[in-house]
């Protein structure tokens, strides 16, 4: 049992939280987007530049291997947090965009071929569907997407029906962007295994809020962005089983990714090194690492996901309450994210109303038209929430939207 | 809240409420889509011209209010007009919604002056005229906010 999320305490870390926004308070709620960063990540990126900028696994100098120890020590903790077994399986990237198209061409694009089959989901960013489709406009292989529900949920029987010896990988979001659906992970990777199809879990929208263990859930990958997770952006993590990414051709040439080089033949270095050529985001390494060791230490991902399933239950009843307004997405799990469209208002107007306010939230088709399209609605407003936000600020976005009516509907 | 105010002036919400020739236009010769893929907005636009006169026109689509609006007002303004006279609307409209100034003499539209301090909402302000124009021009690719 960890101790509860102390929210007051948690808003002190984020000095951002303070802004005043046309002289009202910020209320952020797009935390889908990217979240505010903790002051500790700010500290430790600016104290690495103050005490050890140099570049890593080549100098001889004290900066050079202070730099690399820091690094991968940052390496370490990706690995605990997402509880993997060796951190040669944690493999940096500039986001989980990047993790997507690096499993797409290096493990699925040499096995796939005509005929083969790449099973996605209705409930995917777009992130998760073009670099299939761009596999499968270059192989000829055939890309399958599993329906959802009029809740937004996974139809499990027709995933079951979709899996089949000819599909070459499972990717799947473990959260939705749009609607905050959160997919049964770990069943799906069992019915998946059963077919020998590997998978492939997008976490981007998950990590941030509830503990997550690649073990437990059993995936081949996971991918996530750090932005979302309280680092900076421009970097992300891509673990991989070591068996599949020893077996992976290079994803990227250049420095880094090298044993030895010859105009003749380059022999390759070992994972994870193998997969991050050229000189990498080594602030942002260290950043998110300070970032995770904030969310699994410092705060603790069971206390953010109590925390956040409280808000989660207080808006829907409340935003239930709001005159023509309806949730998108009524799945029985979700997190982070809550969508709505009001009734004669286009979510647009919604948005710059509530900017009025001083509440920041999304709105558009969140990268997902499929989505949008399955629910036939050309876009719709989203509060996603963080470990900082607070019953008062759901209060807020509540009036807030009170004030749309009084615009819209005087 | 008189920011707000500006933006949505009541004739702004009238045209999103009940936008105005919004529908099929049968006997048309002109066509065009426009498209702002950030927000979703979609529109339509359909013309009958005789020579060089938009004798009538028509939208369909869907937005947000501005972009709706805008989509309204704009085929009141330009209808009966000639070519070169709904381009010089264009010409004084534009500089009024980006905050370059223009605007006062353009009756109507200048409901859309508030929008230059909302930066965002440019693009719903100009979809429709950005659309038009490449009605007029005879161009058949769908515009899009997100191209130059």
């Amino acid at each position: 049992m960890t101790a509860a999320l102390d929210v007051r305490k948690v808003r002190g870390d984020f000095p951002i939280l303070g802004t005043l926004v046309r002289g009202k308070p910020l209320v952020y709620l797009d935390n889908a987007a990217t979240t505010q960063k903790p002051t500790r990540v700010l500290d430790a990126i600016r104290r690495a530049y103050e005490t050890l900028n140099a570049n890593i696994h080549r100098g001889v100098h004290f900066l050079s291997e202070r730099a690399t120890k820091a690094y991968e020590e940052a390496r370490l903790k990706a690995c605990r947090f997402l509880g993997a077994a060796d951190p040669r399986e944690i493999v940096f990237v500039r986001g989980t965009t990047e993790a997507v198209n690096l499993v797409a061409r290096s493990f699925v694009r040499p096995r796939l071929g005509p005929g083969d089959e790449i099973l996605i989901t209705h409930l995917e960013h777009h992130s998760n569907i073009v670099p299939w489709q761009m596999l499968r406009d270059e192989t000829g292989a055939a890309l399958r997407v599993a329906p959802i529900d009029d809740r937004g949920e996974l139809i499990l029987e027709e995933v079951e029906k979709l899996l089949s010896p000819r599909t070459k990988i499972f990717s799947v979001a473990h959260v939705s962007n749009a609607l905050g659906t959160v997919n049964p992970v770990k069943r799906l990777v069992g019915m998946a295994r059963r077919r020998g199809v590997p998978v492939l879990v997008d976490g981007a929208q998950a990590v941030a809020h509830a503990p997550v263990d690649v073990r437990d859930l059993g995936c081949d990958f996971y991918a996530f962005s750090g932005h979302k997770a309280y680092g900076p952006t421009g970097i992300g993590v891509l673990w991989g089983k070591a068996e599949h990414l020893e077996a992976m051709p290079p994803w990227q040439g250049g420095g880094d990714m090298i044993l030895s080089v010859t105009f003749e033949k380059t022999v390759y270095n070992r994972i994870p090194f193998k997969f991050e050529a050229g000189t990498p985001h080594i602030e942002g390494v260290i950043g998110l690492g300070e970032a995770l060791d904030y969310l699994r230490e410092e705060v603790g991902l069971d206390a953010v996901a109590a925390h956040e399933r409280d808000l989660m239950g207080y808006a829907t009843e409340r935003l239930g309450g709001v005159k023509g307004l309806r949730i998108i997405g009524t799945a029985r799990e979700k997190a982070g994210a809550i969508s709505f469209v009001l009734e004669g208002v286009h979510p647009h107007d919604v948005g710059t109303i509530l900017d009025q306010e001083g509440i920041a939230i999304r709105t558009g088709h969140h990268c997902a038209q499929p989505v949008m399209e399955r629910f036939g609605v050309p876009a719709t407003a989203r509060a996603s929430l963080g470990l900082y936000n607070t019953r008062e600020e759901i209060d807020a976005l509540v009036a807030g939207l009170r004030r749309v009516s009084e615009v819209f509907h005087p | 809240m008189s920011d707000l105010g500006d933006l949505y002036q009541e004739v702004i919400l009238d045209h999103y409420r009940n936008p105005r020739n919004f529908g099929p236009l049968p006997d048309a010769n002109r066509a065009a889509h426009g498209d702002n893929p950030l927000c979703g907005d979609r529109l339509s636009l359909q013309l009958r011209m005789k020579g060089d006169v938009i004798e009538d026109i028509r939208f369909r689509g869907s937005g947000c209010a501005i972009s709706v609006a805008s989509a309204s007002l704009m085929t009141e303004s330009v209808r009966g007009k000639t070519l070169a006279e709904a381009e010089a609307l264009f010409g004084k409209f534009h500089p009024m919604v980006t905050g370059k100034g223009g605007g006062g003499d353009l009756g109507k539209l200048e409901a859309f002056s508030g929008v230059s301090e909302f930066p965002v909402r440019v693009k719903c302000a100009t979809l429709a005229w950005h659309t038009l124009r490449a009605a007029l021009q005879g161009r058949t690719e769908t515009i899009s906010t997100e191209q130059g």
